[in-house]
């Protein structure tokens, strides 16, 4: 089955404040990778007090500093009931880092402030004084080598029995202490890795849109690219030091 | 007493600098002999001078906005020392005072101005107050080094602070136009036309410019119009025109905080001579610094943060050159390559080649930003030596320490 007229709505949660360390790129690989296989894709930018599209097909929200966390987070509660229904029902979503945390029940910080999150995923953070910074590999049982670039003060630990995205090999992962990174759970991911980590992990990126094109089409096979250089690129990382 | 300390804190550097340079060795070993043995080294040499310290700090065109100012303040007069040997650290400094001071003590210079990189102009400040400071701007900088940028404002906020005479800002970044000063505040902007030409960074990828909140102060120098190498501002209501050697409209800008600064330390000096000595500065090290290697010129261009690196693919990406990019992720570069991917790389038509240590994540980004390129080389003296032997103009762009190997290598080469 070739492109035809299939078209994935993208919801891209708060690219103003929550676009650190490059995460854009993620975006970027996911119209890329739909468009070199005659997928269209649609990109909407949520902003505080907007609207949600009525059609999601695949959910992406990066980090952010303190400050853009502090303007979102408010918003991120109003809209967090529906996030959570899309998420329960099987669509395809990546979050990262600052959202990563706030997907989460909630992030306390050092001084003891409570910042609610919206509860997708069943773990919580803790403020920590050092920042965990430097290259990261990890092992995943459903996308293999997962390369990344941390850089996080959070620590981030489970409140149930979740399933990580990967075994941290390289690097601290969500809290530096059980040598687990990220969160897997339906069809979503949560993360603490940049890099950006869908260019350099493209089974990650072909996972959400072969499960949005079969949420949407129907049992779908995605056509092969070349990931050459993205191999090559994760050897790259991976050599690197922490 | 203090005067005996300090004479001997000088021979004992001066002496290490001497064994250092015979073991080919970096300049900060002496700075951080002479720092461990005498404290208040830095701080009396400084403060002995008549018209002060001039800090210059922020992330983008340092190097290159302290050589403006320098030359500038040395076409009027004045004795000017500086740390060009672009070692933004205190220990650098140190290492460049014992270069240039006589071993009975006598630093016979009026004014000092210094690059020196947020974090370490805030322990700088702390030891010696500097007279006079130039902010220029809070970019996503090796992020992986400060944590984020309000953090890096917070850093420039405290330089203001700990400043006596005058803090000059940069009116149109938003993080820095909020700082306050028991200095006397003042600003260098843009004209209205040229702000679109300055995306700040939270900008880079959102559709539209961030509404000014409330009324922007009054700039005193304005970056207000330019064509190719020419650049014109507005200076007390007047308008000033030189042609600049300078390349890029990044530097064109900073120059209006270069020439503010001037003005306030020199009131008396007329703009117009400021104006024509800033129409001789040549580019610093490495940022569009022109190598002629075998009979073959290239122009090195340093990239070192993702809108140092939008606004050079501004000003060079669509010339018709040949174009090699070398990126590496050693701690002066940054370990992170994420910032590579808040570049919007399609200006360029294609790229020769991709090198450094990183070769492989750059040619990602232009794979994902669908622009050619002709050859992946790791290692940079092979790159180099494929990219000088191709036909035509030549630019580099590259990130700090692929910029020193580079130089290094062209240098090699024109000698053998």
């Amino acid at each position: 089955m070739n492109g035809g007229k299939r078209s994935l709505t993208i919801l891209h949660l708060y690219p103003r404040e929550m676009n650190l360390y490059g995460d854009h790129g993620n975006i970027l690989a996911l119209q890329k990778r739909c468009k070199w296989r005659g997928i269209k894709t649609v990109v909407v930018e949520y902003e505080p007090s907007k609207k949600l599209p009525k059609e999601v097909d695949v959910i992406f929200g990066g980090g952010g500093q303190d400050s853009g966390q502090s303007v979102i987070c408010g918003d991120l509660l109003k809209i967090g009931g529906k996030l959570k229904d899309l998420v329960e029902d099987g669509v395809p979503t990546l979050v990262v880092c600052g959202l990563y945390q706030l997907f989460g029940n909630f992030f306390k910080t050092l001084d003891n402030t409570v910042i609610k999150g919206i509860g997708v995923f069943n773990l919580k953070t803790l403020g920590g004084s050092e920042r965990l910074i430097g290259n990261v590999v990890a092992e995943s049982s459903q996308f293999g080598e997962v390369v990344g670039y941390e850089n996080h003060s959070g620590r981030t630990f489970f409140e149930a029995d979740l399933q990580p995205l990967g075994d941290v090999k390289k690097g601290a992962g969500n809290n530096g202490e059980d040598f687990e990174e990220g969160v897997r759970y339906k069809n979503a991911i949560g993360t603490y890795l940049h890099g950006p980590i869908l260019p350099k992990n493209p089974k990650i990126a072909d996972f959400l849109i072969e499960t949005a094109l079969t949420r949407k089409y129907g049992v779908t096979k995605l056509s092969k690219l070349d990931d050459d250089l993205e191999r090559k690129t994760r050897l790259s990382a991976a050599s690197r030091p922490r | 007493m203090e005067r005996m300390v300090k004479k001997s804190s000088i021979l004992i550097g001066k002496f290490v600098r001497r064994v250092a340079r015979l073991k080919g060795g970096g300049s900060a070993l002496p700075g951080l002999v002479v720092e461990k043995i005498d404290r208040n080294f830095l701080r009396d040499t400084l403060n002995s001078l008549p018209e002060g310290v001039v800090v210059v700090s922020g992330t983008n065109g340092k190097t290159t906005t302290t050589k403006i100012i320098v030359e500038l303040l040395r076409s009027q007069g004045l004795k000017v020392f500086t740390n060009s040997s672009g070692s933004n650290f205190v220990r650098g400094v140190i290492a460049a005072i014992l270069e240039n001071i006589n071993p009975s003590g006598r630093f016979d210079f009026d004014i000092a101005v210094l690059e020196l990189d947020e974090a370490h102009a805030v322990r700088f400040v702390k030891v010696v107050k500097p007279k006079y400071a130039l902010l220029l701007n809070v970019m996503r900088d090796q992020l992986d080094r400060f944590g984020e940028i309000d953090t890096t404002a917070k850093l420039l906020a405290q330089i203001a602070e700990a400043t006596t005479g005058k803090v000059i800002i940069n009116r149109e970044d938003r993080r820095l136009s909020k700082i306050k000063s028991k200095a006397a505040v003042k600003y260098f902007g843009l004209s209205h036309r040229l702000l679109g030409e300055f995306p700040e960074d939270d900008e880079m990828f959102s559709e539209h410019h961030f509404p000014v909140s409330g009324k922007s102060p009054k700039a005193e120098v304005v970056f207000a119009d330019f064509k190719r190498d020419t650049a014109v501002y507005e200076i007390g209501g007047e308008r000033f025109e030189a042609s600049l050697k300078l390349d890029g409209i990044y530097n064109f800008y900073n120059a209006a905080g270069a020439l503010l600064m001037a003005h306030e330390i020199l009131p008396k000096s007329s703009v117009g001579d400021l104006m024509k000595a800033l129409s001789k500065v040549e580019s610093a090290f490495g940022r569009g610094e022109i190598i002629t290697s075998h009979g073959e010129k290239v122009q090195l261009l340093l990239v070192k943060n993702p809108s140092g690196f939008q606004l050079s693919l501004k000003s060079f990406g669509k010339r018709n050159y040949k174009t090699m990019i070398a990126i590496n992720d050693q701690y002066a570069d940054g370990r992170d390559m994420s910032w590579l991917w808040n570049v919007d790389f399609r200006i360029l038509k294609n790229v020769d080649v991709v090198s450094g240590v990183r070769a492989y994540d750059m040619a990602l980004r232009l794979k994902y930003d669908e622009v050619h390129f002709d050859k992946i080389e790791e290692d940079l003296a092979a790159a180099t030596e494929k990219f000088m032997r191709l036909k035509g103009k030549k630019q580099i762009f590259c990130t700090y320490t692929a910029m020193l190997e580079i130089r290094k290598i062209l240098n090699g080469r024109s000698l053998e």
